[in-house]
């Protein structure tokens, strides 16, 4: 199978929420998400990144149809998943798995731990037997490190970082193909962070993983990624590889949010000069026209209230959505003031 | 010059299933005017409860025991009455979540001139004109109008910047900062982070910043103390520290974090957990985790002591740290 295999697409994604109503009887609705399109090869690890409320999250939940998207396909595999049904998707499941943040808040307290890991398989492979469901448990447990006698423990009982272990392994169990990987070290701490994120790179080429890895920390996803992904208030406003993104970004966005990063490293923070951005991010249930960036953008003129701008795919397979991104590249600085 | 805050043999214990839990134990240190001091620490390194203690306002259960000399004036084990005539005045604290530490029902302008009133005998239009003065100072866009609203019609950021300009209004000596900038958004961070810088230039106010990201830490401070199972395990200049530490838990905890700047190949994780403050491990508290313990770490505690340049570490092991030629 070749590496650079098509394991996802989106495709034209939209996704809505209906958040009451509002004067004059008018239904407010909050757009979390926008014309997403991107695909996901095999074997490799897609960072996506933004702030509060640039529907991250909710993509993660679009793409395994925890959401119902209002627009747009998932295709996995060439397979369109939001036209099959319940009982259809349900066997999909078993190749696209969630790890969560908060990894107590997402185990039930009652079950085991065993019982925690092997239920996947009781749904997803009622084929397997007893035996081989424990079997398959215990091999996972110690896969991500968690002791084979621990598995008639509760959640409770167990630290955040063993917490997510087990997360990890409820998610591994049904040996998917990808795992959606919500702010999965966020709720950690600095010493636990750095053996979850070890782990998840080794299960990674131990399992042939490929992973959709959702934070707002960019340094984390820094760490992770192959490619990632940057959205702002909904909308794609660029993607391009790792290095690409960190080392050379085209969106002043991009660009902002890499110098807001606290840099550990107490002479290079000195050093740099800080885009500190205007205001904060607007609210998602009345965005800016245009370009919904433009708010805070220090570039932006006329044309960006005017006209949204276009995803714009570069050399490199990068992607882009600014109206003056070629104008900032030549001119520097001094396009904010021309 | 004078230190505005001098802390010697802080100790906070809690009272937990009829046995007594250390959160800090024998915290010594002090705060210079003007400077920025960074504490950090993981959960339950005790960072938290130090401060809290010489605020007096650790939960019901909890006892400080020490000194925390604010000038001659110690305030640990003050009664709350008196503690008053400081606390908001003198020392103020913010906290990592503002919207628990706002009154919801109240309007802004209003809990912010109620500070003056209480402490300075102001008028309360004059008080009132003052706060939104104060709001102006901490880039608050619009302060007539934002003086009006209540908390809950406020961004997170805004919220964090009313909880500073309250804190700033009596221009207190010490501004402590409970991971003021962990709820906030990258961007929002950075603009915080910038306000705190100004701040203390401009009001000579010293900070504490009690924060568990690195990052934070090397942007803003000019000193750091580094906790574990709570005690101090090394301070010093943000500098030395981040450079040449000299603790193995420094030194993992530099290692165990991602770089934004560079790409890292494989993090070096710290094994194991932090220790549960009920369970502390016998001798030094991070033995259980560290590469480079041997016999002594087990069964004695190393006593935080000075070094050169001005560093203070509790550790028995004198030689390099390289975790590569020390881990199997």
């Amino acid at each position: 199978m070749s590496a650079t295999e098509e394991l996802l697409r989106v495709d034209g994604l939209k996704k809505t929420f209906s958040i009451g109503v509002g004067l004059f009887s008018r239904p407010l609705v909050l757009t979390a998400l926008e014309d997403i399109s991107f695909s996901v090869r095999r074997g490799e690890t897609l960072g996506i990144v933004g702030e509060s409320g640039c529907g991250k999250s909710t993509l993660g939940r679009c793409i395994l149809q925890l959401l119902a998207p209002d627009e747009g396909r998932v295709l996995w595999l060439g397979q369109d998943l939001t036209q099959l049904d319940t009982e259809e998707m349900r066997k999909r499941r078993r190749d696209l798995q969630v790890i969560f943040q908060d990894p107590l808040a997402s185990l039930n307290p009652r079950m085991t731990v065993g019982d925690i890991i092997a239920d996947p398989l009781r749904t997803l492979m009622p084929e397997l037997t007893r035996q081989q469901r424990r079997e398959r448990v215990i091999r996972i447990m110690e896969a991500v490190g968690l002791l084979p006698e621990m598995i008639n423990r509760y959640p409770h009982e167990f630290s955040g970082g063993q917490a997510q272990r087990i997360g990890i392994a409820r998610a591994l169990v049904t040996e998917p193909k990808l795992i959606v990987c919500d702010e999965p070290v966020s709720a950690l701490d600095v010493s636990i962070q750095a053996q979850i994120l070890n782990l998840l790179t080794d299960l990674k080429d131990e399992f042939g993983l490929t992973l959709i890895f959702i934070s707002h920390n960019l340094s984390v996803v820094r760490h992770v990624s192959d490619r990632i992904m940057v959205l702002y208030l909904g909308r794609i406003v660029e993607m391009a590889s790792g290095d690409a993104i960190y080392g050379d970004a085209r969106h002043p966005y991009t660009k902002a949010l890499l110098t807001a990063v606290p840099i550990a490293d107490p002479q290079l923070a000195r050093q740099r000069q800080v885009d500190a951005l205007k205001g904060e991010i607007p609210s998602p249930i009345n965005p800016p026209s245009g370009c919904t960036f433009r708010t805070r953008c220090r570039y932006a003129r006329a044309i960006c209230a005017e006209l949204r701008p276009p995803l714009e795919t570069l050399a490199g397979e990068r992607l882009v959505a600014c109206h003056r991104w070629r104008e900032i590249e030549e001119l520097g600085e001094a396009a904010a003031n021309s | 010059m004078a230190p505005v805050l001098t802390v010697e043999n802080l100790n906070v214990t809690f009272a937990l299933h009829g046995s007594e839990v250390r959160a800090v134990s024998d915290l010594n240190f002090s705060l210079a005017a003007g400077e920025t001091l960074a504490v950090v620490g993981e959960s339950g390194s005790g960072k938290s409860q130090a401060f809290l203690s010489i605020m007096g306002l650790l939960a019901r259960n909890g006892r400080a025991s020490g000194k925390a000399l604010l000038g001659d004036v110690d305030l640990v084990g003050m009664p709350a009455d008196r503690l008053d005539a400081y606390r908001g005045r003198d020392i103020a604290m913010i906290f990592q979540d503002p919207m628990t530490s706002l009154n919801p029902s109240l309007k802004v302008k209003t809990q912010l001139a109620e500070v003056l009133v209480r402490h300075q005998g102001m008028e309360k239009r004059q008080a009132q004109m003052q706060a939104i003065e104060m709001l102006e100072r901490v880039g608050i866009p619009e302060p007539q109008k934002r003086a009006n609203a209540y908390p809950h019609e406020l961004s997170g950021g805004m919220r964090q910047r009313v909880m500073i300009a309250m804190a700033l209004l009596c221009r207190p000596k010490i501004l402590i900062a409970d991971e003021p900038t962990t709820a906030l958004d990258v961007t929002v961070q950075a603009q915080m982070l910038e306000l705190f810088k100004n701040l203390t230039d401009d009001f000579g106010t010293a900070l504490v910043l009690i924060t568990h990201d690195l990052g934070v830490v090397a942007g803003i401070a000019d000193n750091m103390m580094v906790m574990y199972g709570g005690r101090a395990v090394e301070t010093g200049d943000t500098d030395t520290l981040f450079y040449d530490p000299r603790h193995p838990y420094t030194y993992g905890l530099l290692n165990s974090t991602p770089h934004v700047e560079r790409k890292t190949h494989r993090l070096n994780p710290i094994e194991g957990l932090p220790p549960s403050l009920e369970h502390l491990p016998k001798g030094c508290a991070f033995h259980p985790r560290c590469a480079f313990h041997f016999a002594d770490c087990l069964e004695r505690r190393p006593p935080l002591v000075e070094e050169e340049g001005g560093r203070r570490r509790a550790c028995f092991f004198h030689g390099p740290l390289h975790l590569s030629e020390h881990v199997a």
